[in-house]
């Protein structure tokens, strides 16, 4: 297969970014897009035409997040349900032109190429998106039975891999699906309970501090979420969060 | 060099209390005045540093990632190992040891496996009060299941992801500690040196990946919690980014490592499809708990497919060859994987292979049919989706295709029973070390360990190395040993950078890092992998020599390196890989037996199966670095077996 690649070329963080196409061909259909991306590399590596492209990536089957690709206009490109690593160049047709740009939101800096900075998501988490436990000293594991299907709602939300592709989908670049999914996770179960009500302020502060945008219901962070985690989530941070402002137990 | 493994004194169910009784502490006030340097974030590094934070230790932790939350660890699908006996099905501390070291192939430490098993109930006890979402039962109690070498159900998992919710549990605990100003984190940042002072652990240099400046940290001790080694071989299921550089600087500045030549390859993994591929994907070991492997029984049906004129649906039941049920009638399909690995390969070698030729068939027809679509979806939906992602192939329809792929390392740095290397103050944890999984891991156990040994025995022992720290005071970081390991590095860095430079040379003679890293992993896949000899071993060490000897003459790497620079990071890595294959391929000639993942083609029964030397070989192989190019020398640490009894590794 044959593709026209227009790649987003920014040496660093300061300078100014800019578009740059590069031809490939003898593409087979079972190669990842990330395996497509290795051989334009050793391409320009070769042939001294330009510095690799950089970008992250690290387990390439879709759990790590540490990849994530903005493709002809849709993070992870065009299927559903995967991340960039898992996308496979049989999705695309001969010939195509493949339009390649990092994540784009304020608070996910460029650092080179299509390399973005998301320790913004790791300081939301350290805001209080974890439940306080010290090593040690805890009650047996079956001592807190579980329903079933909050158990497999807390998964569910659990699951998110913080690749940001719902920030980079959103207009806002809102992360309120992240956070939303991280605030479900625990808010389902019974030992997030305790700090329920203090960790759903922390995080929302700690997202709005960070410059992410406001949630305006649109759902693009849903459709695009490559583990499909739901909207659903960001109904119970809304709720969460009106309930640790207003409700009746926050006045002790 | 002297090993000391120092197990404690005792009978084997005693000796972990009585260390802990036993062992020296540091008062609270005295804490926050010594460091602790932790590389690696991924289950060990982020639960140790997270309990030395909540103890009140000053750290510092490193991974090259650019979140804590990328690990490796994170891509653990099928779940974790532990001694709870909730299903009731004679599970036992004792009996999850036993299991460990025959898995292990009786050779590995039976002191720290016992450990091993007896910490493993508090490690679930843990991760619930995190908050790692286990799968449960209607009655919303832990559910279990069976894996590789065991005839109990003692697997608790989170779906297919279960190393993605331990690693977010620890991650979680990690983030509340970075919070509380006991932790600080380092993001993408490599290690790159060892500092030693005075005989002890002092600090590392630090190459930032993002402006390319080289930093110090200095600390009273160092926990090295940085993985395992299989991207030697290119082609694995690790993360691209995975190495085993951190380990091999220690072992340069004298830490030994331990069993290099143990390798573990995984049976269920989606063959290699291409040149250009760049990892091999696992199917979880917990696929086997339901999915049967076969092969056709005919040749001309094996031949048929691979030709594309015959679906494997179309071969009836009684031309099909479950051959690990025909072989291992008591274990079936749940064998461990160095045996199920061997057998596919046998299969392949011998020419009933489908696919490419090396690939055999995991068939769910029967589950389906019994449990209904619906239930092997819940079971196993995420895996069965990546599957068809990547192959494009839907697994409920038709067979999934599955081969054998490097995946974890035994081996690693030595370390005594308090995971403390040859060189004071250098702790390794996880698969870092080499201490508790012999010749073979058991599934589900590379988890348990790396949690085990981060949350439950380096935050004791590490205090017993702590205790007299507190008469050194702060640790400088302006020390001329600080200078010197900065001052190598810089020079290492410089000369790679100018292999491709000399103007003289020919453009087109010149090779990118990963042409060479490609190579060396054939290499070593070819005549070091699933089945070695005195002669493939011997030919590989000859084709790893010159390999290196081109890599140094003309691989380019382009850039400088203060920048941004992945093709550096990768060329750093691979240079540290030359040296490593050496001593793995010295260590698989040295060990004239097999044994769990090394099997050594002169020493099988009549059956194929490895066939140990008992008498020669009952020992743990210590090498010890000798500078480069030369051959390293061997200290050898006796496997005492007081408790358990030798037996023949039997699972039929």
């Amino acid at each position: 297969m044959k593709f026209t690649l227009h790649i987003w070329r920014q040496e660093n963080a300061k300078a100014k970014g800019h578009f740059e196409t590069y031809e490939i061909d003898n593409i087979r259909p079972d190669c990842s897009f990330l395996e497509m991306l290795d051989i334009l590399n050793e391409r320009l590596i070769n042939d001294r035409i330009a510095h690799p492209v950089c970008f992250d990536n690290d387990c390439r089957e879709g759990i790590c997040g540490m990849c994530g690709l903005y493709i002809n206009g849709r993070p992870h490109g065009n299927d559903d349900g995967i991340t960039t690593c898992q996308l496979h160049m049989r999705k695309f047709k001969d010939g195509d032109d493949i339009w390649i740009e990092p994540w784009r939101a304020k608070p996910f800096p460029v650092i080179r190429d299509l390399v973005v900075d998301r320790s913004a998501f790791d300081k939301i988490i350290q805001a209080g998106g974890y439940i306080s436990t010290t090593t040690g000293g805890v009650p047996d594991a079956n001592t807190i039975p579980i329903p079933k299907h909050k158990a497999d709602m807390a998964m569910d939300a659990a699951s998110c891999i913080g690749c940001g592709a719902c920030v980079a989908a959103c207009k806002n670049a809102s992360a309120m699906l992240f956070v939303g999914a991280k605030v479900s996770h625990l808010a389902l179960l019974p030992q997030g309970q305790i700090e329920a009500a203090d960790r759903v302020k922390k995080m929302v502060a700690k997202m709005d501090e960070l410059g992410f945008g406001s949630c305006t219901n649109t759902y693009a962070c849903e459709a695009e979420c490559p583990k499909l985690i739901k909207r659903q989530n960001i109904s119970r941070l809304n709720r969460q969060w009106i309930g640790a402002l207003f409700g009746r137990d926050r006045k002790e | 060099m002297k090993l000391d493994s120092k197990i404690p004194a005792g009978p084997l169910a005693e000796k972990w209390t009585n260390y802990k009784s036993s062992q020296k502490l540091v008062n609270p006030a005295n804490k926050r005045k010594l460091n602790i340097i932790v590389v690696g974030t991924g289950l060990a590094g982020a639960s140790a540093a997270a309990s030395f934070g909540a103890l009140g230790f000053n750290v510092d932790i490193f991974c090259i990632q650019d979140s804590p939350r990328r690990a490796h660890s994170i891509a653990a699908q099928g779940g974790i190992n532990a001694a709870k006996n909730y299903q009731n099905d004679g599970d036992s501390v004792e009996r999850l040891f036993r299991d460990t070291i025959k898995g292990g192939d009786y050779r590995a430490r039976e002191a720290n496996v016992y450990r091993l098993a007896e910490v493993s109930g508090a490690i679930i006890d843990q991760c619930v009060a995190q908050g790692v979402p286990f799968a449960r039962d209607y009655g919303g109690l832990l559910d279990n299941r069976s894996f590789g070498g065991a005839q109990v159900s003692r697997t608790f998992y989170a779906k297919g992801q279960t190393g993605q919710q331990l690693l977010l549990g620890a991650y979680g605990a990690l983030s509340r500690e970075i919070a509380r100003g006991t932790v600080k984190l380092h993001t993408r940042s490599e290690m790159m040196d060892l500092v030693v002072v005075d005989g002890r652990a002092r600090g590392i240099i630090v190459r930032n990946l993002v402006t390319g400046d080289l930093e110090r940290y200095a600390a009273h001790a160092v926990v090295l919690a940085t993985g395992g080694y299989g991207n030697l071989y290119y082609l694995s299921t690790n993360a691209m980014n995975s190495n085993g550089s951190a380990a091999w600087v220690c072992h340069r500045k004298g830490a030994a490592f331990a069993n290099p030549c143990y390798v573990q390859i995984h049976p269920t993994c989606i063959p290699v499809h291409g040149d250009y591929q760049s990892k091999l994907t696992l199917m979880s070991e917990s696929l086997r708990n339901d999915g049967r492997i076969w092969v056709p029984k005919k040749k001309e049906d094996a031949e048929a497919i691979r030709a594309g004129k015959l679906r494997p649906t179309e071969i009836p039941e009684e031309d099909r060859d479950y051959y690990l049920e025909r072989r291992y009638p008591a274990f079936g399909n749940l064998v461990p994987r160095d045996v199920a690995s061997r057998a596919a390969k046998e299969r392949c070698d011998a020419g009933y292979g489908v696919g490419t030729g090396y690939a055999v068939y995991l068939d769910f027809a029967d589950a389906i049919q019994h449990l209904g679509k619906e239930t092997v979806e819940q079971k196993y939906g995420n895996l069965f989706q990546m599957y068809q992602k990547i192959t494009d192939e839907n697994p409920y329809e038709t067979p999934m295709m599955i081969y054998p792929a490097i995946h974890y390392t035994m081996g690693g740095l030595w370390v005594d029973y308090e995971l403390q290397t040859t060189i004071p103050g250098l702790f390794a944890a996880g698969e870092a070390n080499f201490s508790d999984h012999g010749a073979n891991r058991l599934g589900a156990s590379a988890l348990m360990q790396g949690l085990a040994d981060g949350y439950f025995v380096l935050p004791y022992t590490l205090q017993n190395y702590l205790a007299d720290q507190i008469y050194v005071g702060k640790i400088s970081s302006a020390s001329p040993e600080f200078d010197a390991a900065e001052k190598a590095v810089r020079q290492r860095i410089n000369r790679l950078m100018e292999i491709g430079r000399v103007e003289t040379r020919r453009a087109t003679s010149l090779q990118t890092v990963d042409d060479f890293h490609k190579r060396l992993g054939k290499i070593m896949w070819e005549y070091c992998g699933m089945a070695r000899n005195t002669e493939s071993l011997t030919r590989a060490k000859q084709m790893v020599k010159e390999l290196e000897d081109e890599f140094w003459k003309s691989v380019f790497i382009p850039g400088t390196a203060n920048e941004f620079n992945p093709e550096l990071e990768k060329a750093c890595r691979l240079e540290d890989y030359f040296e490593l294959a050496q001593l793995v391929i010295d260590d698989a000639i040295h060990r004239e037996e097999s044994c769990g993942g090394h099997f050594r083609t002169e020493h099988q029964t009549v059956d194929g199966e490895t066939l140990r030397d008992d008498k020669h070989f009952m020992y743990v192989a210590a090498w010890e670095y000798q500078g480069h190019g030369q051959p390293e020398t061997m200290e050898k640490e006796p496997l005492v077996y007081e408790h358990i009894t030798i037996a023949n590794r039997n699972y039929k």
